[in-house]
């Protein structure tokens, strides 16, 4: 077996050395009904690499990639062209295989990577402060409710309306096994929910989404005002990062905890994960954080260096008292993050997010052009939704006919909702193309 | 005037001030040790690592919320970025490089085929809303990893979509609550027995949930003491959480006994998986008597550590919880596979979402390939190597260090700190000391229940030759700490590091998690005393 370095030979002297006659007299602590005498049945046995990768051929030729047709999908998660530096760079060795920086002295590598992702969550986010990442921004977004709840010692999250439905589910099992109060306001597709009025006193957290699920901008400065003078917290969720481009950024609407999907800058699609969840805050609060935090220090010459910090809030450390359970997190998802956006620097982020939002705004002009399409949005970055003369759901289905992935139905995460049935969801980023835009359209006014 | 030291935000400077103390040289740097600035002291205005075309002029329809200063960003060359991320992956230790025992951390061999297929574009680039009829291949691929995982561990059902071990803690004891709440005894049973010993997410993870922790003592054999869980088993009691083989390296050789009392008392049993690589392909957990597991693909199956993640954490379940299994589940409808997400109907009652979409896709495709190039034949040799690793450097080392139990190990041999009593080195010293050795040292101060720890796992992934070196190594250390005379060279260490010991202290008390312009490097720091 090609990745089990030790030979028999190696092995009877190893167990002579041991003193064990064989390596069964290893497992005898092991309760004589559970011992295994053979490997376990109804499993193949070993292959080379050869017919491994094979069979992912198979896997992979009964789907269609986003690469191979028109592609307008977003809903958490973007098609963005990463650079071919990114992967080469997380493939290195000594990146790829190396674990949580427990020792310093060798992982400076690792340690002032993070470094420079916290700084640059910062300064995206308009924050003081940043973790070295949560697992992406759906689990984020619960860790930031669970934040505000200690800091606030409240238990009533107002959740919008404009929340992606599958966070906005992650908050409520968090809630009902962890025990607190969600209120969950209606799908918001129009984009006219205030919820201002609703925060009160009991109130720990206001969690908003910008651009909303349904795409649409809000300016939450007067909401985190609301927040601030009921005593309360406001979270601003960012699903797709690149719109922090050319978005006025959640600091400097006054939010108090910004979590962020980070997928869009140097992660790949990957059917849905490992991604990497920003998390920032304000200065006040980094003591509350979930998750590591990577600080400078000296070392023993006096030279710059970096290290775990502030790690008694962290479980290892804490146990029953920690401020959450997380451990692993998303280490080499936040290195592709990080080099990336070293990539892009101001001048290319910034562009980048003017493309997406032009594209976008191509798309939605293409689109609602189209006979009995309505375009829901006044303001979006680079996702709209458009309502439909029917229900969206077939439709996307008959264009995955065509082979175009034309968007996403709103009742596949909001389902059993009448108002949303005939609700598409559209996104365009730097990879849409005309050659992809005009079939959709094409295909759209034969459907409908 | 002097190019190399523009990185440090252009400091201009001649001859390294300090140059003595950084090893007599112009740059501070040494040979292959580049000293590196962050990317904020290197960028220019005017450089950019991508081209991007101009952009389509269109109307501006961001509701007047544009962006109004800059955004603070450096910009750097393509080879800037190539150079600089280089230059740090020198500055870390990995499996790659060698013998890497972080003792209940799994650090084997990872494959690179497991890294190329998850990047097939039929694999990597499919987003997970797409219509199911467009992604059937993936979904094949994630029940055929689940297929294994159950066979693997006997259990019959498994939930795939936790992110990593923690994670996936919290999707069992979730599970646990959610059969409490439908027998109407979750009110009731508010304890969470876990060993003293106990990985610090267990305890975590319980009270979270708004459990009462009661930690369980050990025996003098390192294993938990039946009489006293007997005792603490009761009608207030939900759960046990215990790791087998737990994190002293030791089978908990009454488990049967174990998931008997704690059945019989109506609790649940949840088997923390982390050490799983011992037992994988020759004990299935479900023999045993357990009610729930995850499994950290990252430990037992090969998907890399990436400098701490991502992990992936699927739950094998019993027959009891699978009806709680979160939201989404994977159902094959004849032959078409369909996802079951929220609100959708299943035989069950799920206990809600953890994560947005399908679970850690990437971390799946890696880990069923690991597992079909080994099969159940390779997966069983992988336990008996790792085992007989542990073993043989326990052998090896035991005249001169102290193990912390007797009899075998499993898949990691534990020291206790008695060997250098009275020679003033303590445990991290002779932690520190392997690094100017050339390798990783172990899991240091854990498992909490023995003084000084020291956590030894080799994995299967070593050469013999290599274990050799380790063990002559160790032993030549414990040597050198025994002469009494070398307190002070052990508290120097490490010395051939691309740091030396750093302040801890200082990092917690005066936090700096951010560069600012105004952080310059600190006095002795070769950029600070090149800019001088």
């Amino acid at each position: 077996m090609r990745y089990l370095p030790l030979t028999d030979a190696d092995r009877r002297e190893m167990l002579s050395v041991i003193g064990a006659k064989s390596v069964d007299d290893l497992f005898k602590d092991v309760p004589a009904s559970a011992r295994l005498g053979a490997k376990i049945g109804g499993l193949p046995d070993h292959q080379g690499e050869l017919e491994v990768e094979r069979a992912f051929q198979a896997f992979a030729a009964k789907n269609v990639s986003p690469g191979t047709a028109p592609f307008f999908i977003g809903a958490g998660a973007y098609r963005h062209h990463v650079p071919s530096t990114v992967d080469y760079m997380i493939q290195r060795g000594e990146f790829l295989t190396s674990y949580t920086p427990y020792q310093p002295e060798i992982t400076q590598g690792t340690l002032q990577y993070l470094f420079e992702f916290q700084t640059q969550v910062t300064l995206l986010t308009g924050m003081d402060v940043a973790n070295a990442s949560m697992y992406d921004g759906s689990t984020g977004t619960a860790e930031a409710v669970l934040m505000a709840n200690r800091i606030t010692r409240r238990h009533k999250a107002l959740i919008s309306g404009g929340l992606h439905p599958q966070y906005r589910s992650i908050i409520e099992t968090t809630a009902k096994w962890e025990g607190f109060k969600p209120v969950l306001s209606k799908a918001d597709a129009e984009g006219l929910e205030d919820l201002i009025a609703s925060v009160d006193k009991d109130t720990s957290c206001v969690v908003v989404q910008n651009p909303s699920f349904f795409g649409h901008v809000r300016d939450f400065t007067k909401l985190a005002e609301a927040c601030h003078a009921a005593g309360a917290l406001l979270i601003v969720v960012v699903t797709e990062v690149v719109s922090l481009g050319l978005l006025k950024p959640p600091g400097e609407m006054g939010a108090d905890i910004v979590v962020c999907e980070g997928q869009s800058i140097g992660n790949g699609l990957g059917f849905g994960g490992p991604y990497v969840g920003l998390f920032a805050t304000r200065d006040k609060y980094m003591r509350q954080m979930p998750g590591r935090l990577v600080g400078e220090t000296v070392d023993a010459d006096g030279k710059r260096g970096f290290v775990l910090t502030l790690s008694t809030r962290e479980q290892h450390i804490r146990r029953e008292k920690a401020t959450s359970n997380i451990c692993t997190n998303a280490g080499l998802c936040a290195l592709a993050f990080t080099v990336h956006l070293t990539l892009l620097g101001e001048a290319g982020f910034t562009r980048l997010a003017e493309i997406n939002h032009a594209k976008a705004s191509q798309l939605a002009d293409k689109v609602s052009a189209i006979p009995g399409v309505k375009l829901l949005n006044d303001s979006f970055f680079n996702e709209f939704t458009v309502k439909l003369p029917k229900p969206a759901a077939p439709v996307v289905e008959a264009l995955a006919a065509k082979r175009i992935l034309g968007g996403l139905p709103v009742s596949r995460l909001i389902p059993n909702d009448p108002s949303v049935e005939n609700l598409l969801l559209l996104a365009a980023t730097e990879t849409a193309t005309d050659m992809g835009m005009d079939p959709l359209v094409a295909a759209l006014k034969e459907v409908l | 005037m002097v190019q190399s030291l523009d990185r440090s935000q252009g400091r201009a400077g001649g001859v390294a001030a300090g140059a003595a103390s950084n090893h007599g040289t112009y740059t501070g740097n040494r040979a292959l040790q580049i000293e590196e600035p962050l990317i904020f002291e290197m960028g220019q205005p005017g450089r950019c690592g991508v081209d991007l075309p101009e952009p389509p002029k269109v109307k501006d329809r961001l509701n007047g919320l544009r962006r109004a200063g800059t955004i603070g960003l450096p910009g750097l060359s393509e080879p800037q970025v190539v150079q600089h991320y280089t230059r740090l992956s020198q500055k870390n230790y990995a499996i790659d490089m060698g013998v890497y025992p972080l003792g209940s951390c799994t650090m084997k061999h990872n494959p690179r085929i497991n890294e190329k297929v998850a990047r097939l574009a039929g694999i990597g680039d499919l987003h997970p809303l797409q219509p199911v009829s467009t992604v059937q291949g993936a979904l094949e691929l994630i029940d055929r990893l689940a297929h294994w995982l159950k066979t693997l561990t006997g259990m019959p059902a498994v939930a795939m979509s936790p992110a990593a071990g923690a994670h996936g803690e919290m999707c069992g004891m979730m599970a646990i609550a959610a059969a409490l709440e439908a027998k109407g005894e979750r009110a009731q049973r508010k304890v969470v027995l876990a060993p003293e010993s106990a990985h610090g997410t267990n305890p975590a993870t319980a009270a979270a949930l708004g459990f009462t922790v009661k930690p369980i003592p050990a025996n003098d054999r390192g294993r938990v003491d039946l009489a006293a869980l007997k005792a603490a088993l009761g009608p207030d009691v939900a759960a046990i959480m215990l790791t087998n083989p737990n994190t002293c390296g030791l089978f908990e050789s009454e488990i049967v006994e174990i998931s008997k009392a704690v059945h019989d008392a109506g609790a649940y049993f949840y088997c923390d998986g982390a050490n799983f690589n011992a037992i994988v392909g020759r004990v299935r957990p479900g023999d045993l008597g357990i009610d729930c597991m995850h499994i950290n693909l990252h430990k037992t199956f090969s998907t890399p550590h990436g400098g701490g993640g991502p992990g992936a954490g699927p739950v094998v379940l019993s027959a009891a919880l699978a009806p709680y299994a979160p939201y989404p589940w994977i159902v094959k409808d004849g032959d078409t596979w369909r996802v079951a997400e929220d609100g959708a109907k299943v035989d069950g009652t799920p206990l809600g979402r953890l994560k947005a979409f399908h679970g850690q896709m990437g971390m799946f495709t890696r880990a069923l390939a690991y597992i079909m190039s080994h099969g159940a034949d390779g997966l069983k040799q992988v336990a008996e190597d790792a085992v007989l690793s542990a073993n043989y450097v326990m052998a090896a080392l035991k005249d001169v260090m102290s193990p912390a139990f007797e009899g075998p190990c499993m898949h990691e041999a534990l020291f206790d700190d008695s060997f250098l009593k009275d020679t003033g080195v303590s445990t991290l010293d002779f932690a520190k000391a392997m690094i100017d050795e050339g390798y990783h040292p172990m899991t240091m101060y854990f498992p909490l229940v023995v003084h000084g720890a020291m956590l030894i796992e080799p994995t299967e992934s070593q050469a013999k030759e290599d274990l050799d070196q380790f063990i002559g190594a160790l032993r030549s250390l414990t040597e050198r700490a025994k002469t009494g005379t070398a307190a002070e060279e052990f508290k120097a260490a490490p010395r051939f590091s691309p740091r030396r010991r750093l302040d801890e202290t200082l990092a917690a008390r005066k936090p700096i998690l951010r560069w600012r312009p105004s952080n310059n490097p600190p006095e002795g720091d070769p950029m600070k005393q090149a800019a001088e």
